[in-house]
């Protein structure tokens, strides 16, 4: 099977500002993809790159098997797309929403009133179809633009691309839309999605590419992210100020200071030789440190270690 | 060939529905379109009318300059529609659903020219109740309307290309400001011979005179010349150059 998303050399320039620089992607049919970073990254001018509304300056781009830029109309046919911004027109309701949409699409009238139908029946907006969507809580409104981008046959959608589907939701809706893009990446879809939040990245993403200043800083499946960039922390904690500063002037540069909680993080790779060994380097006579705790990396670690020094590495 | 066409006729047809549905929805703009051009005939026709000597009537002379400046003040809200839509980031839905430049403006103008038809009807019944007395034929109103049709239609593609053009709703709405202020160095409220010499050239060749003269021929039934053919060339070239400009701008627009 074909890639679902492959690009090599993305580049793209805006004015003196190069948002992409020599971006590759390789995106497997059926998984779920994050793209990670931090805002002005290039998340979104990649989206927008591989769903046709932007050309690149350079590079190539496949999706679906088909050229992002040449066949266009087809990358168009086989994808959908949930922008940043829900667009859906406030003044119109849900159905009508779905219903416009669908007829653009391509649909007859009575096809795209059954598909509006069955679009809203889905995403479990039945009851607010009628309703304007200014009044749709925000979560409400994100799942009926979701649902607007899957009009044309939402067993024909080979790639969902999802700009920061959930910035600015609550919780609750958060998990809501989460469930759904488990639903699609389950039904065969492939689900590419940006995203600011370590968390979402982790809990829904097969692979992560993590990106930054244009470029892919890491990629690779969320644990091995965590082994290679972060590792496990150890977090001594001291007695009092004195064995703090004891310790403080024992440990290795790098390590996270806590003055506050007379805390000391100390970088490790988890095992129980080396946590033995940096316990008797720090505190050789037994006397400063009171207790410590191991701590799994996350990938809030990671982001910070990648987005703390720009230098593109790879897995 | 024909399949492109027809999806884009559907395509147009769909985001006219939408534009007439959303302006149904936002009935501030639509009064404020309606209550702007009837406003301004009550004050012309009642404030200043007595004052001006036009050989007619006052109200029988001003009407059609107030359906002139009605027609072009509400088509150019399409500018607004446009931006506003450009902004929000629903052009791009409907770019991903593969619809092009031409029918998603055409569907912007083609809910303009329906919501134009209903403002400048209802003008028409304001004037008709404080005195306008139409004498035209059937051929002359078919031929009126042809005319506003074609006037509006090109004010709104032009408003369109404009709503291409700027970043927000406030920039977009210079165009009805601008729309609201052409019919004044024209015929439409005073005769071009009572305005300074200079103004003559400008006042008698720009696109709303032949417009206002035509319509004030047809409508109470006078000869009317060639105004009717110069204000159609002028409708057919404003119409060429805003698609052009407008295809041009949205292929700028959306790199």
């Amino acid at each position: 099977m074909p890639p679902a998303i492959e690009a090599t050399g993305l580049t793209k320039t805006y004015g003196d500002v190069r948002v992409l620089d020599a971006l590759d992607l390789h995106v497997a049919p059926g998984t779920v993809f994050a793209l990670l970073g931090p805002n002005g990254a290039g998340k979104t001018t990649t989206v927008r790159i591989l769903a046709t509304l932007t050309t690149p300056d350079a590079g190539h781009a496949r999706v679906a098997g088909h050229d992002v830029v040449t066949a266009r109309s087809r990358v168009r046919r086989a994808i959908s797309l949930t922008g940043q911004f829900a667009a859906v027109d406030e003044a119109q309701t849900g159905t009508e929403n779905l219903w416009t949409a669908a007829r653009l699409s391509g649909l007859s009238r009575p096809a795209a009133t059954r598909r509006a139908a069955e679009l809203l029946e889905r995403f479990g907006l039945t009851e607010a179809g009628d309703r304007l969507t200014k009044t749709y809580s925000g979560g409400m409104r994100r799942r009926l633009d979701l649902a607007a981008g899957l009009v044309r046959d939402p067993g024909a959608t080979e790639v969902m691309f999802l700009d920061e589907p959930t910035t600015g939701l609550d919780p609750r809706s958060r998990q809501e839309l989460w469930q759904v893009v488990r639903e699609l990446s389950a039904g065969g879809t492939t689900v590419f999605l940006t995203t600011q939040y370590l968390e979402e990245a982790d809990r829904l993403a097969d692979r992560i590419a993590v990106l930054g200043a244009g470029r892919t800083l890491a990629e690779g499946t969320p644990d091995e992210l965590k082994d290679r960039y972060a590792g496990h922390r150890l977090d001594v904690v001291a007695y009092d100020r004195e064995s703090y500063l004891r310790l403080h002037t024992r440990a290795e540069p790098g390590a996270g200071p806590d003055p506050e909680t007379h805390t000391l993080g100390i970088p490790t790779d988890g095992s129980a030789a080396h946590v033995r060994e940096l316990l008797d380097a720090l505190d050789p006579e037994r006397r400063d440190i009171a207790r410590f705790t191991l701590h799994t990396a996350t990938l809030d670690d990671v982001f910070l270690t990648l987005t703390a020094d720009k230098e593109p590495s790879h897995v | 060939m024909s399949d492109v066409l027809t999806g884009g006729l559907t395509a147009a047809g769909t985001l006219a529905g939408r534009g007439i549905r959303l302006s149904r929805r936002n009935l501030d703009a639509v009064i404020t379109s309606m209550m702007m051009p009837i406003m301004l005939m009550l004050v012309f026709v009642y404030f200043f009318g007595g004052a001006i000597e036009t050989g007619t009537g006052y109200v029988t002379y001003v009407v059609p300059g107030v359906i002139v400046l009605c027609a072009g003040f509400g088509a150019a809200g399409t500018a607004v529609s446009v931006s506003e839509d450009m902004r929000l980031g629903v052009v791009d839905r409907f770019r991903t659903l593969d619809i092009g430049g031409t029918p998603f403006l055409a569907g912007h103008v083609a809910a303009s020219v329906t919501r134009n038809t209903l403002s400048t009807t209802l003008v028409l019944g304001v004037a008709f109740l404080i005195g306008f007395r139409p004498a035209a034929t059937p051929g002359g109103w078919l031929a009126a309307i042809g005319l506003l049709l074609a006037y509006v239609t090109a004010v709104s593609w032009l408003a369109a290309a404009v709503g291409l053009l700027t970043r927000t709703a406030e920039a977009a709405g210079a165009v009805t400001f601008f729309m609201m202020f052409l019919p004044y160095p024209s015929s439409a409220f005073v005769p071009i011979d009572t305005m300074p010499s200079w103004l003559h050239g400008f006042a008698e060749h720009q696109p709303v005179t032949p417009l206002i003269e035509s319509l004030r021929g047809l409508l109470l039934d006078q000869p009317v010349g060639n105004s009717p053919w110069i204000a159609l060339g002028w409708c057919a070239g404003l119409l060429t150059l805003a698609v052009a400009a407008s295809g041009f701008l949205f292929r700028l627009r959306t790199r």
